[in-house]
């Protein structure tokens, strides 16, 4: 555990300290042709800079084209207008060192969980014995130790989810960014992957985009909420979390906390 | 899990007998004759009385239903991902594979026979040519069925076109390559019996229509009945390969 915290701290010590912020979205744009129709403007401006080792949550309504705006951070999509910088590089297709969590674990049916989690690893001609060792290591530490000769039919939605976590962060990448993955379970499964992310985080050290549409979680899990408005998205309110981490359960029922949710859903038009 | 297949596999079984006793009541009791219907007895009569016989020409007509459908793999899979991969082999050939399909194989049977001649090649050739098309139809479909997740994790992760067809287009197909492969095989059969009909000289076709000629009903029958042990034996054999190259598979699947 402590070899995933050394290397994961290497890239920031790389980043002299008065340059660019670790990523910087820069008036960034979507628009979607479409036939027969006007086009479909999907993100009309979003700008915000994030700093190494944050994890940052895009929290809008379903349709608000957050997942889209994560898509154009990952390099899977390009936006039609802006700027994308990570790490000093312009963002305009997928890069070796980010990983992506999807809404569905996306696990190849016929491997088994380790394999899965080596995929990454294979792809780039480096599955050897310290990334085995690796593969072990966040097994253990997302507690699916003693399942990596298992398929992924005979795990839970919860379980399979966690392997691709692990399989996300097998590369040690330097930006992870997570597409509502917990979107899909159960709300006590839910609150125990948010714990089990936050500690994922304190061990790795991980620059995180979190795209989710619920308040508290987005809350719980950030540094920082950027609130997407309603389509075309624009910024609705940028929300800095200040407290402190190691952060726990009972945080939910401060009235800080409490607060910021008020501050979220007035952003999202919900409440005044 | 052994004993539910056995105590399953005792309703057919039964079944079958229960066929089996009714067949021999009716021919007893109508006194029907040997050549319209033989008695369950007569057709075990010949089958023991002619094993040899019944045993080479079953070798001749599994080697024409092998071999089709081995032809049909070997060249149905790679054009089937030729098809898949490339836009303009897909406008060129797919449609003139639909438009072959619509020739009765039963009808060309007699040109392939002029061409390839009386052995087995002939039976092979048609044999491969039903075969063929489930086969190329079933992996392109799988090929292109792709669960769109995995294929956005490839893209995610910079993997290459080739990568991709390897570790991830190609396995995702095999439930349908199989699926394929399993009418195929038994088309194949299908085919190698039409082409013993047209014209040969030896197989259990050509054995069944010969015993015929010669009102010999009971080894008309007994060739009958190899025959399906043989398609079924083929048959089985492409379910073990699924389940020995598809393990991931068994447990959606119930059969």
């Amino acid at each position: 555990m402590n070899e995933l915290a050394v290397q994961m701290a290497e890239p920031e010590t790389m980043i002299p300290a008065d340059s660019e912020p670790f990523g910087r979205f820069e008036n960034v744009q979507m628009v979607f042709e479409r036939s027969r129709q006007d086009p479909l403007v999907a993100i009309e401006d979003i700008s915000f800079d994030i700093d190494a080792g944050q994890l940052i949550s895009l929290l809008g309504p379903s349709g608000c084209g957050k997942t889209t705006f994560l898509r154009i951070a990952a390099g899977l999509t390009r936006a039609t207008g802006g700027v994308v910088r990570i790490r000093g590089v312009d963002v305009t297709k997928p890069q070796d060192d980010f990983g992506f969590v999807f809404q569905s674990p996306n696990l190849m049916p016929w491997r088994n969980v380790l394999d899965n989690v080596l995929f990454p690893m294979e792809v780039k001609r480096r599955r050897n014995a310290a990334a085995k060792a690796r593969a072990a290591e966040l097994l253990e530490l997302v507690g699916l130790a003693g399942f990596e000769k298992v398929r992924p039919a005979e795990l839970s939605g919860g379980m399979q989810q966690r392997a691709a976590l692990c399989r996300a962060l097998i590369h040690e990448p330097s930006l992870l960014l997570m597409d509502e993955p917990f979107g899909a379970l159960d709300e006590l499964t839910r609150m125990e992957m948010n714990d089990l992310l936050l500690e994922i985080r304190q061990v790795t050290g991980a620059t995180t985009l979190f795209v989710t549409h619920s308040i508290s979680e987005a809350i719980y899990l950030s540094d920082r909420v950027v609130v997407f408005s309603k389509r075309p998205a624009n910024i609705a309110d940028l929300l800095e979390i200040d407290m402190v981490y190691p952060r726990s359960a009972e945080l939910r029922y401060v009235p800080e906390f409490t607060e910021f949710e008020h501050r979220a859903s007035i952003a999202l038009g919900i409440s005044r | 899990m052994k004993a539910v297949y056995l105590t399953r596999s005792l309703y057919p079984i039964a079944g079958t007998a229960a066929i089996i006793v009714l067949w021999q009541l009716y021919v007893d009791l109508f006194e029907v004759s040997v050549v319209v219907l033989p008695s369950p007895f007569k057709v075990l009569l010949a089958m023991i009385e002619e094993w040899r016989l019944l045993l080479s020409e079953s070798w001749v007509t599994l080697l024409e239903c092998v071999y089709g459908f081995a032809l049909a793999v070997g060249l149905g899979i790679p054009i089937a991902v030729a098809v898949t991969s490339s836009r303009i082999l897909n406008l060129t050939f797919y449609p003139i594979l639909i438009a072959s399909q619509s020739v009765p194989k039963v009808a060309i049977a007699p040109i392939i026979l002029v061409w390839f001649g009386l052995g087995i090649e002939s039976k092979l050739v048609i044999a491969f040519l039903v075969a063929f098309f489930p086969i190329v139809v079933d992996t392109a479909t799988g090929l292109r069925a792709t669960p769109p997740g995995l294929l956005d994790l490839a893209r995610s992760l910079k993997t290459s076109p080739l990568q991709t067809f390897i570790k991830i287009r190609f396995p995702a197909a095999l439930p349908f390559i199989f699926s394929g492969a399993k009418v195929a095989v038994t088309l194949a059969v299908i085919g190698a019996v039409i082409g013993e009909f047209v014209g040969a000289d030896s197989g259990l076709g050509n054995l069944l229509l010969t015993a015929n000629s010669q009102l010999d009903g009971a080894l008309a029958w007994a060739a009958l009945v190899w025959l399906s042990v043989l398609g079924i034996l083929l048959f089985a054999l492409v379910v073990i390969a699924e389940r020995l190259l598809m393990p991931w598979g068994i447990e959606g699947s119930q059969h």
